[in-house]
């Protein structure tokens, strides 16, 4: 079976990667930051598993089921959070909140 | 009882202990048995220890207390070394100090302050006999500077008025001068012989230097540099007229039995260094006599009846100075006694005119107080006889003997001797012109600052048994002290040759003081001559070189004004620019440095989510980059 060159595969993880840190860089709706974030979280993943793939090591894989609950984790409590914020603040633009200044 | 030497300063000083702890709650009447109790206790003790020593052929003997401290070699007792020069100290303290305690106990009566007055006089009376009774030189400074502190609490007592802890500070400051060169005189003696115990110095000091050797001459100048500070002699004698501002028995108890004759016994203990330098011991004589000529001229133009008297002082240690640097130690003891006596007495007596007219110390508002203070003016007539060494009076004694070894001294003796004898006239002048203006002539206290009839006939003299007392022993001691033998022939060695003045001289010196007295009367006494006498004073002020020299005097020679052109001025000046303080704006500079790095580091907290992330990705991709191109 013609595997696929790992290369190909850390492109694509850093693709995926570059796009959701462009995503939670410029998105102002919290909601979507937080989507960048988890694209961000599966790009790791993805590095992970076709690491482990590469050198025939259960590590990486296991290292991706971590990142899973992390994210499952991450956006119960993320959404919860933005979830009192619109409350709150009726806005999900992280821009307006910026009153923690120096 | 040579065992209970231990306890001399520990009276006086339980009784400063005592009186400090009742934070001038004790009655009046206790708090003056405790101060003038524990004086008398060790003048006591004092005269016991000095029959069984006396009895015992003036044997030495040295007390150990206890260790003081132990750092290598160097282990200081607390000791007390007692011989002849000693007791002869130690009497004149505890005694003269008694009687200015018990006098004091009625002159201070009506003051607020008269326990604390009490606690600080027990406390110098203490460190005097400290400084008097320590066998090594570490010990006699503890005393040292004790004398000095007290004398401070003491000159400042009046502390309410501004001007009165000017004083104060002043004596501080300028006896501090001496002190510090007397501490590195120390270091000095002691890095050399190794001990500072006076009596092992002594004896190692011959051994190891030779006559005028470098050391020596560096040892002794410093010493002197200490002596000079606290006997108030050229060129750190400025603070003496100025610790006029405390209340008259400080000032006869810092002139006659504390403080001021500390130099005198310094220099006379250590005079085995003095004679390894020649040049130093010279010194001595010739500051002694630059001293006694100068305050002589400045006592004759005072007008304040306590700094007459103070500038007596100067003059009079400028004697035993003199008397040191000639080498006649035991004359210069002799005279410390008897000027003890009647500077003593002087001051009380005069304390009692100040208070007879309600704190009025001007000589030109009192006059005719003959009559009105019989007893003030018996004990003046005879401290300023013996002051002026009147034939048969103690200071006669003493002078004559100064005046004697002066005029035995090798290369010097004749230009010492003349300046002596004139410095005798001055002195004969000045006490006897205060005695006139004081005593005789007019009454001019009437219509004085009070203007008011009854403040003449309020003129009533202010004395009590315990005033007179202390007074009648005082004049006792003045006139007969110059039949007391002082017990110092063998501290001091071989007594020295007789030195045989021809009758010419030695009448000269009777006479000139008796010239003198005669002259004063001319000028200020009597009633024919008053007017020519008023005459002459006011042609001599009116021709310009008179006035210029008599403000030039009447200023102590000018000498505040020399030390407030150099020194005062530019420490003032220096003040002035340093207000701000420049080693502290270092430290303010941190501070700015912290604060700028703060406002601008502030900027990059903008509450803004998008703002941090992407600076975190800046510096990741900063700390990556480093670690894949480095």
């Amino acid at each position: 079976m013609d595997a696929i060159p790992y290369e190909h595969g850390l492109i694509l993880a850093a693709i995926l990667f570059v796009c959701g840190l462009l995503g939670v860089l410029t998105r102002r709706n919290i909601v979507f930051v937080l989507m960048s974030l988890e694209i961000m979280l599966n790009a790791c993943g993805l590095a992970f598993v076709v690491a482990s793939a590469r050198w025939q090591h259960a590590e990486g894989q296991i290292m991706y089921l971590m990142i899973l609950t992390l994210a499952a984790a991450e956006v119960a409590v993320g959404l919860g959070l933005i979830i009192q914020m619109y409350r709150r603040f009726h806005t999900v633009d992280i821009s307006v909140l910026n009153e923690m200044k120096g | 009882m040579q065992e209970w030497t231990g306890l001399l300063p520990a009276f006086p000083l339980a009784g400063f202990v005592l009186l400090v702890l009742s934070r001038g709650r004790m009655p009046r009447g206790i708090a003056g048995v405790i101060g003038a109790g524990s004086v008398g206790l060790s003048f006591l003790l004092a005269l016991t220890i000095a029959i069984g020593v006396l009895n015992n052929g003036g044997q030495a003997y040295t007390t150990v207390l206890w260790q003081w401290m132990q750092v290598g070699d160097f282990a200081p007792g607390f000791s007390f070394y007692v011989d002849g020069l000693t007791l002869v100290m130690i009497l004149v303290i505890s005694g003269v100090g008694f009687l200015i305690h018990l006098y004091a106990t009625a002159y201070m009566a009506d003051d607020p302050g008269f326990a604390r007055f009490f606690s600080y006089m027990n406390l110098f009376v203490a460190a005097m006999l400290v400084l008097v009774l320590a066998d090594n030189l570490l010990l006699l400074y503890l005393g040292w500077e004790g004398v000095g502190l007290c004398s401070y609490l003491l000159i400042g007592f009046w502390y309410d008025k501004p001007e009165n802890g000017y004083a104060a500070r002043k004596a501080f400051v300028v006896t501090r001068v001496g002190d510090t060169s007397m501490a590195i005189g120390l270091f000095l003696l002691f890095s050399q012989l190794g001990t500072l115990n006076i009596q092992q110095m002594l004896m190692l000091a011959p051994q190891q230097w030779s006559v005028g050797s470098g050391i020596a001459v560096a040892a002794s100048a410093l010493l002197l540099g200490g002596a000079v500070g606290k006997s108030a002699q050229l060129p750190l004698q400025t603070w003496l007229p100025d610790a006029m501002a405390g209340p008259t028995p400080i000032s006869a108890l810092i002139h006659a039995a504390t403080m001021v004759t500390a130099g005198v016994y310094l220099i006379a203990r250590t005079h085995v260094l003095f004679e390894l330098a020649p040049s130093v011991q010279l010194l001595v004589a010739f500051i002694g006599l630059a001293t006694l000529l100068m305050s002589g001229f400045t006592a004759l133009t005072q007008t304040d009846i306590k700094r007459i008297l103070a500038y007596s002082t100067i003059s009079q240690i400028g004697y035993m100075f003199l008397a040191l640097g000639v080498g006649a130690w035991s004359a210069a003891v002799f005279h410390l006694m008897t000027h003890a006596f009647f500077k003593a007495l002087l001051f009380l007596a005069a304390g009692t005119v100040i208070l007879s007219l309600h704190h009025e110390q001007d000589i030109f508002r009192m006059g005719a107080m003959r009559r009105r203070l019989p007893v003030s003016f018996w004990c003046f007539l005879v401290g300023s006889a013996a002051l002026t060494a009147l034939p048969f009076t103690s200071g006669f004694y003493s002078k004559d003997e100064i005046l004697l070894a002066a005029l035995g001294q090798e290369h010097y003796g004749m230009l010492l001797w003349t300046g002596g004898v004139l410095g005798a006239f001055l002195t004969a002048l000045y006490s006897f012109r205060l005695v006139f203006v004081v005593f005789f002539g007019r009454d001019r206290h009437q219509g004085s600052s009070h203007g008011e009839d009854h403040a003449h006939a309020a003129v009533m003299e202010a004395m009590s048994p315990v005033m007179f007392f202390p007074l009648l022993l005082l004049g006792l001691l003045a006139l007969g002290g110059g039949f007391i033998h002082v017990p110092v022939d063998t501290v001091f060695g071989a007594v020295h040759e007789e030195v045989h003045a021809s009758q010419f001289l030695h009448a000269l010196m009777i006479l000139i003081p008796i010239f003198g007295v005669v002259i004063a009367w001319g000028v200020y006494g009597s009633a024919s001559y008053q007017k020519a006498g008023e005459h002459l004073r006011e042609r001599l002020l009116a021709a310009p070189i008179g006035r210029r020299a008599y403000r030039f005097w009447f200023s102590g020679w000018g000498m505040d004004a020399l030390y407030q052109w150099l020194f005062v001025n530019p420490f003032m000046v220096l003040a002035r620019l340093n207000r701000k303080d420049a080693v502290d704006q270092i430290y303010g500079w941190v501070a700015q440095a912290a604060r700028v790095g703060n406002s601008v580091v502030v900027m990059l907290q903008t509450g803004n989510l998008r703002w941090y992330a992407i600076s975190l990705v800046g510096g990741m991709v900063l700390v990556i980059g480093l670690g894949v191109w480095r």
